[in-house]
């Protein structure tokens, strides 16, 4: 059994967007935190720290889950994967293009853990319909867009990547 | 908004975990999927001493059929059991409820037993497993017992559940053959709380209809095969007799005419649902 007394800071070794990362943290401390303070992964944003907003989530080995309501112990030893590991070689992925083109953000403070519900999201369900969207949305707050751009840019997200997979 | 200290314990079997538990008492608290320990834990509503992670318990995530229920092992997450692949065929009143539950980013972690055990009086899975008559198995070093629904949720947010136990498990009773199955709950958004929640099952001779998120814990009733005026009778008698209080969400007015008007579509979508 493994025991980790209160007081004291543990290792924790972590797969971050594909690369190996490790810090100190006490048992009680959150992921969200442990991201931003010990990794310096500041792309994960922090809202109210009881599940309800939607703005911390990340995906932790493929699932996305809230970085708020998980223990960083309790990521030790598995992948995590964050907004700052969507685009590549300084250039955006598709979703946040159309993000981008559709004006799904407007302050961006609930942007990253949209963008990374989506990601996992949309593998498993690549075509949804406008209802389905709005439905995964539902576990996220977003106070300036009135989430029509963002709804907009996921269908036009799911569609080109359908195109691409197709014939 | 962030927990109050304590010692952080994973057990590699569940031995162990019945032996921390024995051990810490009610200082103590288990971590499954923690969507609702976690919220607790960062508001600090509660601050054990001792929290024994049992996310990653071996060989506890498991769905098993066994013919008349279900069992799904105490780490099976709600998503798990909602893409379960003969959900809809074996439980048809969960495939309907679990869409309902949280969220997508939420029923990723949380757990089907944990949900049960927390027994809040809003929550989908108590009233799907009050009102399929379903039973929780309950663990401890000195042995394990099984509980009905019914004794097992003692109220608001209780249990009979010791502090020496854990849920191992809850069993969902399958389909009955010929018999229809719906869910129905209003909530302000999609994923939150219901206001109220609706299960039905309308079989050959009779419907059994439970209800969520009024009193302090699902309610079930059995009635013959109503229609019509007898069935809004009925509806009535069974909304004022829930007791429904005012509060922040809805007033008791309120709750008593959605149990009225949810409560005759429920009935009515278990009826066309019967093969």
């Amino acid at each position: 059994m493994k025991r980790l007394d209160r007081e004291s800071r543990h290792r924790v070794a972590l797969t971050l967007n594909g690369r190996e990362a490790n810090g100190w943290a006490e048992p009680r401390m959150l992921l969200s935190d442990f991201l931003r303070h010990e990794l310096g992964a500041t792309g994960t944003h922090v809202g109210c720290e009881h599940g309800v907003c939607g703005a911390c989530t990340v995906r932790l080995d493929g699932a996305p889950v809230r970085a708020c309501l998980t223990l960083a112990v309790q990521a030790d030893g598995r992948r995590v994967d964050t907004v700052e590991g969507l685009a590549s070689n300084g250039e955006l992925n598709d979703l946040q293009k159309a993000f981008r083109r559709h004006h799904a953000l407007q302050c961006g403070f609930c942007t990253a853990g949209i963008l990374m519900s989506l990601d996992a999201w949309l593998e498993s369900n690549p075509a949804p319909d406008e209802g389905e969207v709005r439905a995964l949305l539902s576990g996220h707050l977003c106070r300036c867009t009135g989430y029509t751009g963002i709804v907009a840019a996921a269908l036009d997200a799911a569609e080109a990547r359908r195109r691409e997979d197709g014939p | 908004m962030k927990p109050a200290l304590f010692d952080y314990l994973r057990p590699d079997d569940e031995e162990e975990v019945l032996e921390a538990l024995a051990e810490a008492g009610d200082d103590a608290r288990l971590l499954a999927g923690g969507q609702t320990l976690m919220p607790m834990l960062n508001m600090r509503l509660v601050e054990p001493a001792v929290l024994i992670d049992i996310s990653r318990l071996p060989g506890r995530a498991e769905i098993e059929d066994n013919g008349n229920f279900i069992e799904v092992g105490e780490t099976v997450t709600q998503a798990s059991l909602e893409s379960w692949p003969t959900l809809a065929e074996r439980t048809p009143l969960l495939a309907q409820a679990l869409p309902l539950l949280g969220h997508v980013q939420t029923r990723s972690r949380g757990t089907v037993c944990g949900s049960i055990a927390f027994a809040d009086p809003s929550a989908e899975l108590p009233l799907c497993l009050a009102t399929l008559g379903g039973e929780v198995v309950l663990r401890s070093r000195s042995g394990t017992r099984t509980l009905p629904a019914a004794e097992f949720q003692t109220g608001m947010l209780s249990t009979a559940c010791r502090e020496d136990e854990m849920v191992a498990a809850v069993r969902f009773p399958t389909a009955e053959p010929g018999a229809g199955y719906a869910f129905t709950e209003f909530a302000r958004r999609h994923g939150d709380f219901a206001v109220v929640a609706i299960a039905a099952i309308a079989r050959a001779n009779g419907i059994r209809i439970g209800v969520g998120g009024v009193a302090e814990q699902p309610v079930v009733r059995d009635w013959p095969l109503l229609a019509g005026s007898a069935l809004d009778d009925a509806l009535n008698a069974l909304a004022w007799s829930l007791d429904a209080a005012d509060d922040v969400h809805a007033s008791a007015r309120y709750r008593r005419e959605l149990v009225r008007r949810l409560g005759k579509q429920t009935v009515a979508a278990a009826l066309e649902a019967r093969l």
